[in-house]
C-alpha cells in the first residue's frame, strides 16, 4: 500500500507537478474571466475604438491553434519585454515561464469568454436594464445587481465547457518546459521506464478535476436558475 | 517575414523535401481524422442513446474518458506509452504500426475527436422531434432502416452547428503533432524559428496559415448550414 501511495519515489513529484498545474488553471481562469468581461463590454459598446479592437482580438485569437498561440506569445513575450525596457532605459526584466504560462493562457482563453458573456448578456431581456435605469441606479449597480446575476445564467453551460477546455490546454505547458503534471509523469516515465504507467496516473487525475468541475457547473447552474420554471429541480 | 516565407515557403505549405510538411501535412492529419472519427461516431451515437445497458454503458465509458483527458496525453500514450509494453513489441503487426509516428498521432487524434463527435450526435439524437419518428413508424420503417433513413439524416443535419465547431477545434488540435515529429505546420515553423531566430515571425507565420485554414473551414460550414438547414429556419432565408 506504501509502494502505491509512493508511487516508486516520485509522489512527490507528480504532487508538485499537480498543484502546478491547478495554480496554472485557476489564475489563468481568474485573469480570462476578467479580461472577457471587460471585452465582451468593449463588443458591445457603441463606441467604434473599443468595439474594432475587441472584435479583431477574439476573432484573430480563436482562428489559431492556443498551442500556436502558447509557442508565439511565450517566446515573444521576453523579447518584446527586453525592447520595451531598452527603449525606456530600464534594467533587464526576466518573466518567470509560469508567470508567462499565466499571461498567455489567459489572454487566449478570454477570447472565448469574451464570445461567451457576449452571447449571455444579449440574452437577458433588454427590458431589465431599461428598469434598472428607470429605478435610478447608478451603472455599477446595474451591472451587480440586475445584469451579472442574469447573464450568468445563460453563460455557465459555455463557462464551464470554455473551463474544462482551459483546465485540459495546461497540459500544453509542458511542451514550453513548465513542470506540470505531464511534465513531471513523462519524467517519472523515462527514469522508470514505464511511461504507460505514469501517464494514465496524469490522465486519472485530469479525470478527477474535470469530473469534479463538472459537478461543481451543475451545482452553479441549479444556483443561478432559482425561479426559472423547468429548470430549480 | 517575407523573406522568411521565401526560403521557407515551400516547407511551410508543401513539402520539407523528405515528405508532405506544413500546410498539406496539417490537411492530411485533419482529413483523415475527421473522415475516420465521423465513420465510427455514427454508429457508437447509435449505441450511446440506446435502451440496452451493454451497448450504451462502454461507449459512455469512453467518452468520459477521451473528453475528460488532455489530447496530449491522449498523444504521448500512443505514442510512447503503447510502444513500451511488451505485447506491443513482440507482435509484428503492432511493432510496425506504433514504430511510425505518423500512425500513433492519427490514432490518437480519430479517438479524441470521434469521442466528442459521439456525444454531439447523440445530443442531436436524442432532440429529434418524436414526431418524425412516430412518422417513420407509421410509413412502416424499423429497425436500421429506421435509423439510416430517418433518424441518422435528422440528427447529422441538427447536429451541424455543433459538429462545425468540433471540427474547427480538431484543425487546431493537429498542431499537437510536431511533439511526435510528424512535419505539420508548427513543426516547420519551430524549424525555422530554431534555425533563423525569427520567433515572431516563424510562428506569425504558421498562425497566419491556421487562421487561413480555420476560415475557409467556417466558410465551407456557412454554406453546408444553408444547404442542409434550411428547413430548420424558413424565416432567415
Amino acid at each position: 500500500m506504501n509502494d502505491l501511495l509512493n508511487l516508486q519515489g516520485y509522489g512527490p513529484m507528480l504532487a508538485q507537478g499537480a498543484w502546478m498545474t491547478l495554480k496554472l488553471a485557476f489564475l489563468a481562469l481568474a485573469l480570462s474571466l476578467t479580461l472577457g468581461l471587460v471585452a465582451a463590454g468593449a463588443k458591445l459598446s457603441s463606441a467604434k475604438w473599443l468595439r474594432v479592437p475587441a472584435t479583431l482580438y477574439t476573432t484573430l485569437i480563436r482562428s489559431v491553434p492556443d498551442l500556436v498561440l502558447i509557442l508565439l506569445i511565450f517566446y515573444s513575450l521576453q523579447l518584446w519585454l527586453n525592447d520595451l525596457t531598452e527603449a525606456f532605459g530600464w534594467d533587464y526584466v526576466e518573466i518567470d515561464p509560469f508567470t508567462a504560462g499565466v499571461i498567455t493562457l489567459g489572454f487566449i482563453y478570454g477570447a472565448y469568454f469574451t464570445e461567451n458573456f457576449r452571447g449571455a448578456i444579449l440574452s437577458v431581456p433588454a427590458g431589465q436594464l431599461e428598469a434598472a435605469t428607470a429605478y435610478g441606479l447608478s451603472r455599477w449597480q446595474r451591472f451587480h445587481l440586475v445584469l451579472f446575476p442574469q447573464l450568468m445564467r445563460f453563460a455557465l453551460p459555455g463557462l464551464g465547457n470554455n473551463w474544462l477546455v482551459l483546465l485540459k490546454s495546461t497540459a500544453l505547458v509542458s511542451i514550453i518546459g513548465l513542470s506540470d503534471l505531464v511534465k513531471a509523469a513523462q519524467n517519472a516515465g523515462k527514469s522508470t521506464s514505464e511511461p504507460l504507467y505514469f501517464l494514465i496516473l496524469a490522465g486519472l487525475v485530469y479525470l478527477v478535476i474535470t469530473t469534479l468541475s463538472n459537478r461543481i457547473f451543475k451545482r452553479l447552474e441549479r444556483r443561478y436558475n432559482l425561479g426559472i420554471k423547468g429548470m430549480a429541480r | 517575414m517575407i523573406e522568411l516565407f521565401q526560403q521557407y515557403g515551400l516547407a511551410y505549405l508543401f513539402s520539407d523535401g523528405s515528405g508532405l510538411s506544413g500546410v498539406a501535412m496539417t490537411l492530411w492529419l485533419f482529413i483523415i481524422s475527421v473522415v475516420l472519427g465521423f465513420g465510427l461516431s455514427i454508429p457508437l451515437a447509435l449505441a450511446r442513446v440506446s435502451e440496452h445497458f451493454w451497448l450504451r454503458w462502454p461507449v459512455e465509458v469512453y467518452t468520459y474518458l477521451f473528453r475528460g483527458t488532455p489530447l496530449y496525453i491522449q498523444l504521448l500514450i500512443c505514442y510512447t506509452g503503447l510502444y513500451s509494453l511488451e505485447v506491443v513489441q513482440d507482435n509484428a503487426l503492432l511493432n510496425q504500426f506504433f514504430r511510425n509516428a505518423l500512425n500513433c498521432t492519427l490514432l490518437a487524434f480519430v479517438l479524441n475527436t470521434c469521442a466528442y463527435t459521439v456525444e454531439i450526435f447523440a445530443g442531436a439524437i436524442r432532440n429529434i422531434p418524436h414526431g418524425e419518428i412516430e412518422a417513420a413508424r407509421a410509413y412502416g420503417l424499423h429497425g436500421w432502416r429506421l435509423n439510416l433513413f430517418v433518424i441518422v439524416p435528422a440528427a447529422l443535419r441538427r447536429a451541424l452547428p455543433a459538429y462545425s465547431n468540433e471540427m474547427i477545434l480538431m484543425l487546431h488540435a493537429t498542431s499537437l503533432a510536431f511533439t511526435a515529429t510528424v512535419a505539420d505546420i508548427l513543426k516547420v515553423a519551430r524549424d525555422a524559428n530554431a534555425e533563423t531566430f525569427l520567433t515572431f515571425q516563424a510562428f506569425g507565420i504558421a498562425a497566419l496559415l491556421y487562421m487561413l485554414l480555420s476560415f475557409a473551414l467556417v466558410g465551407l460550414f456557412r454554406l453546408a448550414e444553408r444547404r442542409w438547414m434550411r428547413f430548420l429556419v424558413p424565416t432567415r432565408g
